[in-house]
């Protein structure tokens, strides 16, 4: 997803005179040629997250559309004042986009991970979360984001499911069944496949859980079973849910990353199954909750 | 029209017949700006190739409200029910609310980032006319925020931005060796001047030169005194 990132970010820059890159070091190398070209469009702050982001908004200011690019734990949490001040309460946007995603970050540690980046993100009004689980959906995600001025937040993964989606923002059925509907969001969509393989549940994937699809949500959770699988922080999106079915009874299963600082490394897929994410656990906390 | 004509304006901000005008650390420094430096408009908010003034020390704006209205930016009368419910003037600026307003502020240390973005995204649009003032407080200065800007603007030689440091000795832990020693280590041009001299305020600003971004100090009264 990163070189998806790469690949479009520098073909906007290079089609579009309104773009613009603010990057703090991270994944400079990728743009020096780029940058070479439009200095003036490519911009590296430094190790300066805070800057970075008040940059994107004084470059918003004057009618440019900013990328402004780093690991979510930098991007999102280390700057979360700017994030909040800097752009929409000035009545301007960005598109910020992360990699780093969760525990994508496991072997370098808690400093590098950032599972509460969309929890952040969704306490600010007006804007939307993409959480693509292929780098084949990246590009048009990036593409579409410039294209108006609103806040954008882009989250990238090492963690794939195996076919992109093209059509997403809304809830798409993959699989039918009529027990429950499990909703997997982003890279969660591959897991919980293999997990509710021979279940008689409706698998739905969305790589865009803000805003939220609350139409097909409904249109959907016929059976009141909604179980809502997230790559980030347990229950990100159950608030969502609740409200949109607030005038139905219905039961809400929400699984995601733990509210746990685990200080332990090791590879993103024993994170997996430290949180109950991968597809045995998964499957495990889905039949003990099906009716 | 001089600056004591913005007396009256803000006392109807205020309400306050006992502190002259002088009591607002900012006044002076804001009445040279918009007299005799800006290239701002009220006709022509939007003219891309104006002056950005940023004030990110958003902290009592009375001063800087009295100075728009005075100037013609929004009705005087507008300024008789501050941060009223439904006043669009409150204790902190609103660029949404206030015309002439360039940054939305209050929580300190967001303007010199702002300002280093606008300067970068008028340069990289070839609109190499217009400078970017941004009024800070030395308090303000403590968040680290400033630092990360005032580094970045100065190793890049960003020409086009001005920062205005209101000293009026506020910061709890103060800046020995001066506050515009902070910015002419980072390649600033930096000048320190008397905050109530007009004609020293606008020599200071006019010192801005090729190559470097420029910060003036416009030391005050000392807070409280």
């Amino acid at each position: 997803m990163r070189q998806a990132f790469i690949d479009t970010a520098t073909a906007l820059i290079e089609e579009d005179p309104r773009t613009a890159l603010v990057l703090a070091d991270i994944s400079v190398s990728a743009f020096e040629e780029a940058a070479l070209k439009h200095p003036d469009r490519i911009l590296n702050v430094g190790i300066r997250e805070q800057l970075m982001i008040g940059v994107a908004g004084g470059l918003a200011l004057t009618g440019l559309r900013p990328i402004a690019h780093s690991y979510a734990t930098f991007l999102v949490d280390r700057a979360y004042e700017q994030i909040k001040l800097d752009l929409a309460h000035q009545g301007v946007g960005a598109i910020l986009v992360s990699v780093g995603a969760s525990y994508d970050g496991s072997s370098a540690g808690y400093t590098h991970m950032s599972p509460m980046d969309v929890q952040l993100i969704d306490t600010l009004p007006g804007w939307t979360i993409h959480v693509p689980g292929h780098p084949g959906e990246v590009p048009p995600l990036l593409t579409a984001a410039t294209t108006h001025d609103d806040p954008v937040y882009l989250r990238l993964s090492t963690q794939t499911n195996d076919i992109a989606y093209a059509d997403a923002s809304l809830l798409r059925p993959v699989r039918h069944g009529t027990k429950a509907l499990v909703v997997a969001i982003g890279p969660m969509l591959a897991p919980v496949l293999e997990a509710t393989r021979g279940l008689d549940v409706t698998v739905a994937y969305t790589h865009t859980p803000r805003p939220f699809d609350t139409t097909g949500l409904r249109a959907l959770a016929a059976s009141g079973n909604i179980a809502l699988i997230e790559p980030y922080l347990t229950g990100t999106s159950a608030h969502v849910v609740s409200a949109a079915l607030a005038d139905r009874p219905h039961r809400l299963l929400s699984l995601g990353v733990t509210h746990r600082d685990l200080h332990v490394y090791g590879t993103p897929a024993d994170h997996a199954r430290h949180h109950g994410l991968d597809p045995a656990a998964l499957r495990a906390s889905l039949t003990t909750w099906l009716p | 029209m001089t600056v004591l004509d913005v007396g009256p304006l803000l006392r109807r901000l205020t309400g306050d017949e006992k502190h002259a005008p002088s009591a607002y650390s900012t006044l002076d420094v804001l009445w040279v700006l918009y007299d005799r430096v800006l290239r701002v408009d009220p006709h022509r908010l939007d003219d891309p190739d104006r002056d950005r003034f940023l004030l990110s020390k958003g902290h009592g704006p009375a001063a800087y409200y009295a100075v728009l209205a005075a100037k013609g930016f929004f009705p005087h009368d507008w300024l008789d029910d501050l941060a009223g419910a439904d006043s669009p003037l409150g204790h902190h600026p609103d660029r949404l609310r206030v015309p002439g307003v360039e940054i939305s502020s209050g929580s300190l240390g967001h303007g010199l980032g702002l300002g280093v973005g606008t300067a970068l995204g008028l340069r990289a649009q070839g609109r190499l006319e217009p400078r970017v003032y941004v009024l800070l407080g030395d308090a303000e200065l403590d968040e680290g925020s400033n630092h990360e800007a005032i580094a970045y603007a100065g190793a890049t030689g960003l020409d086009t931005l001005t920062a205005l440091v209101i000293d009026n000795r506020s910061a709890s832990h103060g800046w020995p060796g001066g506050i515009a020693s902070r910015f002419a280590v980072h390649g600033w041009t930096a000048v320190t001047v008397d905050g109530r001299d007009h004609d020293a305020v606008e020599a200071g600003l006019r010192q801005a030169r090729d190559g470097a971004p420029h910060v003036v100090v416009a030391v005050v009264e000392t807070k409280g005194s």
